[in-house]
């Protein structure tokens, strides 16, 4: 029998909210009438509508968006052929690299790997801005990506596949009507941690820009360093808001797929 | 295993591996072998700020005079400054010390949710995860406003009596630990679920059955069965935290810096290439027993998922 203890119920309650109420601090003070973000001045949209204006902030929010979708495209690609790679086609000289090159960037602090690509970049003369940034992300974010997929194609069963093939079901064909619907999710998944990744990243970006390339979360980023202030906590609401819609639709979507693939 | 181990492959193959294998080549090991060069460099005002530079058109000749200009000054350099020994001092201890926090804090919440009902599970991974997926920076900006001097955890302090005037969170060492754990939650939590939501629990009632107490029967029974799941936890903490640059320059002080924002000033402030770069070797120097660690366990999972 499953029954939560008292201390089972205790630890949920605390680690969620521990995990949640800063959160909904910082959304209830994008509201505050006040320009003093800890002094409540009453319910407001006003820093809703600054944001209207601040036209750089915009334009910075383009330029991430952009990147994030062309370099979560790219690394979804990748990553899949990664993940294929590394459960579906045996052994081949230099796996045990390749492995240790998909799973390093995953705990590499970022630090390192931004300084590495832009050092690679001056080196070979290659003009910092938009397209260095999303370089950059492809290759973190297509880590990322090979993983999800990976887990997903470990727990698949194989002998579906090798029912098909025996039937004589060419390669490419298997992969495109047998493993490709079973493991959409994982791929759909991946595509999305890769897009929030992408639109998160400060350190790489840092790096890698160029001039003319100020990505989202390198401008709030430098007005943050400055201090708080109430427009930050509104483009923090939207940010949340837009994520928060984003993953529960995409969590009810997968339940969705699996639940006959399951049963 | 019925696959294909034959060493010959198809064309079709071949360009599958081709693809991410020659990007992670020229996009991941390429610039760690470009970081090690540049860190045997000079560092000298000009574009790009190091020497020498590596002239191809000189043919041979240019070659060995390349070769011959490197020197190991800037490894001097760290090894002579107590600056950069303390900064690497302090990743590593805030790095530890944020790490068992997280296990202390992650374990009873990983445990409650394995124990949940069943219907539950999927939607309290999701509740974990939801954080994770909103901007990290929103998160570090989120504690900012609680901790700053007028913020409201002063502000509940002193309501409830308990201090007297506002004390300073922000700036401090307290508040980086608040920041770290609070961002890697998730990264902690996750993995123990995944491993403890594994765990055979007729086990646990065999040693109940037998007399065992309970937290006896979880020091014995759980922690070896889910060790995977703790070194994996673990890691995938504490190797990002050693380098970790953003959460300590927004609510850390200016006293003592983690080596990832000594590099990034090396970088940004002082210009000096090659310094950051040698920072950026010897931290992966010391990184290599825990990544090889990490590579081991991930291989490993591979494996067992067969």
């Amino acid at each position: 029998m499953r029954r939560l203890s008292r201390f089972n119920l205790v630890s949920l309650a605390l680690g969620l909210a521990f995990l949640y109420v800063p959160i909904l601090i910082l959304v209830v003070y994008s509201f505050n009438g006040s320009r003093l973000v800890t002094v409540w001045g009453g319910f407001s949209t006003r820093w809703y509508a600054a944001l209207l204006e601040d036209l750089p902030l915009q334009e910075a929010a383009l330029t991430s968006l952009g990147i994030a979708f062309v370099s979560a495209s790219a690394a979804t690609v990748l990553g899949t052929l990664a993940a294929l790679t590394l459960t579906r086609l045996g052994r081949f000289r230099g796996r045990l690299p390749f492995a240790a090159m998909v799973y390093a960037p995953l705990v590499m602090p970022e630090v390192i790997t931004g300084l590495s690509l832009l050092l690679l970049f001056v080196a070979v003369g290659f003009e910092r801005g938009v397209v260095t940034v999303t370089i950059a992300h492809t290759t973190l974010t297509l880590c990322f990506v090979a993983v999800v997929v990976q887990s997903r194609l470990a727990s698949f069963d194989r002998s579906l596949e090798e029912a098909a093939m025996d039937l004589g079901c060419p390669p490419l064909k298997t992969f495109l009507t047998v493993t490709l619907p079973v493991i959409a999710p994982a791929i759909a998944a991946g595509f999305l941690l890769a897009f929030s990744l992408s639109l998160d990243d400060i350190v790489i970006a840092s790096f890698t820009t160029g001039p003319g390339a100020t990505t989202l979360p390198i401008r709030i980023y430098s007005e943050v360093r400055l201090g708080v202030k109430p427009e930050i906590n509104a483009v923090c609401t939207i940010f949340i808001a837009v994520t928060a819609v984003v993953v529960i639709l995409a969590s009810l979507i997968s339940r969705r797929t699996e639940r006959p693939a399951a049963g | 295993m019925t696959n294909d181990t034959a060493p010959q492959k198809s064309v079709g193959e071949r360009l599958i591996i081709a693809l991410p294998y020659l990007w992670l080549v020229a996009f991941f090991l390429v610039p760690f072998v470009i970081v090690g060069k540049i860190s045997l460099s000079q560092t000298v005002i000009a574009q790009p700020p190091y020497t020498p530079v590596l002239d191809l058109s000189a043919g041979l000749g240019g070659l060995i005079d390349f070769f011959g200009a490197l020197s190991a000054d800037t490894y001097a350099t760290l090894a002579g400054d107590d600056l950069y020994l303390f900064s690497y001092l302090k990743s590593l201890q805030v790095a530890g010390l944020s790490t068992a926090i997280l296990l202390a804090i992650g374990l009873p919440i990983a445990h409650a949710m394995a124990r949940a009902p069943a219907r539950l599970q999927p939607f309290l991974v999701v509740a974990v995860m939801l954080p994770f997926w909103t901007s990290f920076l929103i998160r570090i900006y989120a504690w900012m406003t609680i901790l700053q001097r007028d913020g409201l955890l002063n502000q509940v302090l002193q309501g409830l009596g308990l201090v007297d005037e506002p004390a300073s969170w922000l700036s401090t060492d307290t508040a980086v630990l608040i920041g770290i754990v609070y961002s890697y939650l998730p990264f902690m939590v996750l993995p123990l679920y995944a491993s403890l939501h594994k765990l055979d629990e007729s086990l646990l009632e065999a040693a109940a059955d037998l007399g065992c107490p309970r937290w006896k029967a979880f020091w014995l029974v759980t922690v070896p069965l889910i060790a995977p799941g703790i070194g994996a936890g673990c890691l995938l903490c504490l190797i990002p935290i050693i380098g970790e640059f953003v959460i300590p320059d927004l609510l850390g002080g200016s006293d003592t810096m983690m080596i990832g924002q000594t590099l990034w000033t090396e970088f940004f402030a002082n210009k000096d290439w090659p310094v950051a770069s040698a920072i950026a070797v010897v931290l992966l120097m010391l990184l290599v027993v825990p990544i090889a660690a990490w590579e081991a366990l991930q291989s490993r999972q591979i494996r067992e998922g067969r």
